[in-house]
């Protein structure tokens, strides 16, 4: 089991996540005028520039620099910010920090319910019930994140002023200062993420409850929980963990829609300041978390579902 | 395989084109929520080609007399902060995202496509490195990508359209390859290639006509995505350049005044909203009617 399945995709998210630091690399490197010029102004004279060129090390080739770089990073160290001048570590686990909050609460309560949601559906296939949560599914699929946001803005804000409309508090927010303001970005979040969910679920309920083994045990007379939960909501929650996995890559790009709205001091308001101010040790880091993140979504969602599914642990080998 | 299986595989694709035009049209009709997409699609187009003739206003004309006007007048919506007619706004809101939109999706799918099929009809250590390299740019979050490549190229419409095709098009090619995964061991491939026919022409004649349904749901899939994508990049102020009338840009410019002028806001969201919701029934109903299984192309 370990060495079969686990160790080659652990081996293949790492050349995915160094390959996608790559490309970003890559692209930073077509910008026209580096952060030397950026920090110091365009009427810095041609010596400062060429000395603070040389003190970021950015005289050397974009290969050596990456490679200097990758060596630092293998060791923890992810350089410092170019504006701050403060080690981009913690700089971004600060903000890394408010932002797993902020989507810890998205995909506890919100997918938890987008998954009840979708049993509901799927378990009232094309009664009232269903026709209601699938309208509502598809609105959450039709409706980008900061359109969700505006309107909860205008009804709870300003309609009805029950929730604070940005967050005040500065970088260094700590938790008391960010719950009540939490609400809103949370509610937006799980609007958007939790739609294809709910689709999913209803659709491989619906799959599951047409199979042999559900008429059987409905002719056994087994109780309808029992079916509900014995039968039913395993076998559909297997194909839905792939979506859920999706999701979770997805609200990477909510997040910063939805922090840059509310003015949340996360990963995403991070990563729009220093993609403005071309802070690149910063936007690697950012990039390798969000690479990471896609990666152990993919692969936690892969596990699951070879848990589950036990045909699964075996590599087909022969046809 | 018998020589009967092979006759029948000929008829069905024999059958034609325009004949599963017409089929596929018919079954699309048959259902309400689909041909509700497809009218608040065409209803968009429509709305965007004519906006010239229809709209009562200039839409980036400032008028310094007229600011946050409420409707009534001359002004059907009323007027924003710098004066500009509402509806004139509204209405030539669809040209930029439906334009970039239709560009980089139609871009994206072609390109992912042709990727595709060179990975399947080669296998081996191409499709491994093609395979590869698609996961690596799928797990760059989308939107730093995005954000990257406007700061990098500035944010005229052709860079939203690059940056769109860099970030989808490894999306496409690994829901296309499957399907040509799929295709490639028939025995009217394996006939193919043991005629000697080339990779252009058992691509093009043989593998991409059986997996176009394929294809084609999963551009009115990805165009919904990237209609929704776009604009919230134009909302936080990287991608339509002001004035420009855009609907995600008038949702950033007007938002804080929604207490004063609630239109000039809600116009452009309805808009917005109509047009995703209409792509999004029409790739369910084209999906439904040409039998691919559109939660298995989201997972890729």
């Amino acid at each position: 089991m370990l060495t079969r399945f686990i160790l080659p995709r652990l081996g293949w998210a790492v050349v995915t996540i160094l390959l996608a630091t790559i490309l970003v690399f890559g692209a930073m490197q077509a910008l026209p005028g580096d952060a030397a010029t950026q920090i110091l102004g365009q009427n810095a004279t041609p010596d400062a520039v060429a000395t603070l060129r040389r003190q970021l090390g950015l005289d050397q080739s974009p290969v050596e620099r990456f490679v200097t770089w990758l060596g630092n990073a293998v060791t923890g160290n992810f350089g410092t910010s170019l504006v701050s001048g403060q080690p981009v570590g913690p700089e971004v686990g600060r903000a890394l920090l408010n932002t797993s909050i902020l989507a810890g609460i998205t995909i506890v309560v919100g997918f938890s319910l987008a998954l009840a949601l979708g049993l509901v559906a799927g378990l009232f296939r094309d009664r009232w019930l269903d026709s209601l949560i699938s309208t509502v599914a598809l609105v959450g699929m039709s409706i980008p994140e900061f359109i969700v946001a505006t309107l909860l803005v205008l009804a709870f804000s300003i309609a009805i002023p029950i929730f604070p409309a940005v967050v005040v508090a500065g970088e260094n927010a700590s938790l008391a200062d960010l719950g009540p303001a939490m609400t809103l970005p949370a509610l937006s979040l799980m609007f958007v993420a939790s739609a294809y969910i709910i689709r999913m679920m209803r659709t491989s309920v619906i799959d599951v409850m047409e199979t042999e083994y559900v008429h059987t045990a409905r002719l056994k007379g087994i109780s309808t929980s029992r079916l509900v939960f014995r039968h039913v909501v395993p076998s559909a929650i297997l194909p839905t963990l792939n979506v859920v996995a999706m999701n979770i890559a997805w609200l990477i790009g909510g997040v910063v829609v939805v922090e840059s709205i509310f003015n949340y001091p996360g990963m995403g308001s991070l990563m729009i300041r220093s993609v403005q101010s071309r802070d690149l040790p910063t936007i690697l880091l950012i990039t390798v978390v969000g690479a990471m993140t896609f990666v152990i979504c993919n692969l936690l969602a892969d596990l699951a579902a070879t848990l589950l599914n036990p045909r699964l642990r075996y590599p087909r080998n022969s046809k | 395989m018998t020589a009967s299986t092979i006759v029948v595989e000929r008829l069905q694709s024999a059958r034609g084109f325009w004949p599963s035009v017409t089929r596929v049209a018919r079954s699309i009709l048959r259902s309400k929520p689909a041909t509700l997409g497809f009218v608040l699609v065409i209803l968009h187009i429509l709305l965007a080609v004519l906006a010239p003739l229809i709209a009562p206003g200039n839409p980036t004309q400032n008028n310094a007399a007229a600011i946050l006007q409420l409707p009534g007048g001359p002004y059907p919506l009323g007027t924003d902060t710098l004066g500009r007619d509402i509806l004139s706004r509204t209405l030539y809101g669809g040209q930029y995202a439906l334009a970039v939109s239709f560009a980089s999706t139609a871009l994206a799918v072609l390109l992912g496509t042709v990727i595709a099929g060179v990975a399947a009809f080669y296998g081996g250590w191409v499709d491994q490195v093609i395979t590869r390299l698609v996961d690596s740019v799928i797990a760059v979050p989308a939107i730093l990508a995005m954000l990257v490549l406007v700061t990098v190229f500035g944010s005229g419409p052709e860079v939203i359209v690059l940056a769109v095709v860099v970030v989808y098009t490894g999306g496409v090619t690994r829901v296309v390859r499957a399907a040509a995964m799929d295709v490639m061991p028939k025995d009217f491939i394996v006939a193919a290639r043991a005629r000697g026919e080339g990779v252009f022409y058992i691509l093009s004649r043989e593998v991409f006509p059986n997996i176009l349904d394929v294809v084609l749901v999963e551009f009115a899939m990805r165009a919904s995505w990237v209609v929704l994508l776009v604009s919230s990049l134009s909302f936080l102020g990287f991608g339509a350049n002001p004035p420009t009338p855009d609907w995600g840009l008038m949702v950033a410019e007007n938002r804080s005044l929604m207490a004063v002028v609630p239109l000039a806001t809600l116009a452009p969201i309805v808009f917005l909203a109509s047009l995703i919701v209409g792509l999004n029934l029409a790739a369910d109903g084209l999906a439904k009617s040409l039998g691919v299984d559109r939660m298995k192309e989201i997972l890729g």
